[in-house]
């Protein structure tokens, strides 16, 4: 990336050491990086249910790849701002309950069938692409070499899921359908990522503003779509939320499964 | 030494410190214990502190790899035997971890060991030129990839066309 070659060694950030080496989070970025590592955390959760149920092993190891870079991002995100309350990524990740989790609703959906699950992450990656993008111009060091990481990495998402539009869309009738129905019971979601996030408005060349992505978004989402000959679908968007703590009722049961063990044996480690 | 070099593998100029950083180059990849952290460039900085303690920096290949916990506890035995209880080990993010920091002697190695070294990575160029990936047995160019994502995060699945066997491409990053 241009941007951080011109860097040098000495410049380098701490993450998941950050609470030792005195790079605090302020706490308004703190509860901004909370949002961010969280929805990498549930769609990694998501995408690991698929992990011996995809339709050839090879998708097996695709979608865990993808979950294992995602969960990579959120504990970047999450060990940051855990930092701002000397607090772990684990305390985060494993002793919130549902109302303080901050992901969008998009990330927490059901699986669905594979086209639908295609969908999601057609949705998410380029989603990711254009955040990630610009966060990495975000003048917090840690922010910025979290994102140009990651964004590495999302590369190869938006490939993964481009290439699985493509085929179902321009495959046969049943699995254009199919890969249609997925968009259509994806899309009320989509709205909520671009949407105001108040956690945003008093960190200015900190905080990426959502509604500055969408345009990209579009363009991409739209060209992507047309060419699998599918269309993009019109339906009323959810009503969101995620940021603010409010969620869909398939949350609940992802965190029971995602924390019984730590809960169970707090402290625990292997 | 090329510019690339330096910032692949920032060798420190103190003799003790260079000394401690060619124990912790030692430290192989456990998913690919042919090669080195230093081959990788992985290991990023050795500080000796005035206190006798000793700072090691690495850097993840991808942001959720799991061999980054291998590493750090091996670095951490091996300064222990050669003298150094008191080591810290830091994961830096900055500047970004590239493929293109695999030093030759690497590729040579991971080419031996059955694993089809990274092409350069894809640029901001006006044209984008896939070179091929070679089959590590046979040699052959006539291959295909039968999958983006492999064994590990940094790997995808090749298959040669030639000789039949498939393969695993370090892929570019």
């Amino acid at each position: 990336m241009s941007h951080t070659s011109n860097r040098t060694i000495s410049d380098a950030v701490t993450a998941e050491t950050i609470a030792t080496s005195g790079s605090i989070a302020p706490e308004a970025v703190a509860r901004y990086a909370i949002g961010l590592g969280d929805d990498a955390l549930i769609l990694a959760q998501r995408l690991g249910e698929w992990i011996a149920h995809a339709p050839e092993l090879e998708e097996d190891v695709a979608l865990g790849n993808i979950a294992l870079d995602q969960l990579g991002h959120a504990r970047s995100f999450l060990s940051y701002a855990s930092s701002a309350w000397e607090k772990t990524e684990d305390d985060l990740a494993y002793f919130r309950d549902e109302s303080e989790f901050r992901n969008r609703q998009l990330f927490e959906q059901p699986n669905g069938d594979f086209a639908q699950t295609i969908a999601r992450q057609l949705v998410a990656s380029l989603y990711f692409q254009a955040l990630y993008n610009a966060l990495c111009q975000s003048t917090d060091q840690t922010l910025a070499a979290i994102a140009a990481k990651a964004i590495k990495e999302v590369d190869y998402h938006v490939d993964h899921s481009v290439q699985w539009l493509m085929r179902l869309g321009l495959g046969t009738e049943f699995s254009r359908e199919r890969m249609q129905h997925g968009l259509n019971s994806v899309w009320a979601f989509v709205a909520e990522l671009f949407s105001n996030d108040p956690l945003t408005a008093n960190l200015e060349g900190i905080a990426v503003d959502p509604q500055t992505l969408q345009e990209e978004f579009d363009r991409l989402v739209k060209k992507a779509i047309a060419e699998a000959g599918l269309t993009v679908p019109t339906v009323p968007a959810a009503r969101g939320g995620g940021r603010a703590g409010i969620h869909t009722e398939f949350l609940g049961p992802l965190l029971a499964e995602m924390q019984v063990l730590a809960r169970a044996h707090p402290g625990a480690t292997w | 030494m090329t510019s690339l070099e330096k910032v692949a593998r920032p060798r420190p100029a103190d003799a003790t410190e260079l000394r401690i950083w060619n124990l912790a180059a030692t430290v192989v990849d456990p998913e690919v214990p042919v090669v080195t952290i230093e081959d990788l460039g992985v290991l990023r900085r050795v500080e000796l502190t005035e206190d006798g303690g000793v700072v090691v920096e690495l850097t993840p290949t991808y942001s959720g790899c799991p061999a980054i916990d291998a590493m750090r506890d091996d670095v951490v035995s091996v300064l222990a035997e050669a003298g150094y209880p008191d080591v810290r080990v830091d994961v830096v993010l900055a500047p970004a971890w590239t493929t293109d920091w695999i030093s030759q002697s690497g590729r040579d190695k991971l080419k031996a060991y059955g694993i089809a070294p990274p092409a350069p990575r894809r640029t901001d160029g006006k044209v984008s030129l896939g070179l091929g990936v070679q089959c590590p047995r046979c040699g052959s160019l006539h291959t295909r990839q039968s999958s983006r994502f492999g064994s590990t995060s940094c790997k995808a699945l090749f298959i040669c066309q030639r000789c039949q066997e498939p393969f695993d491409y370090f892929k570019e990053h």
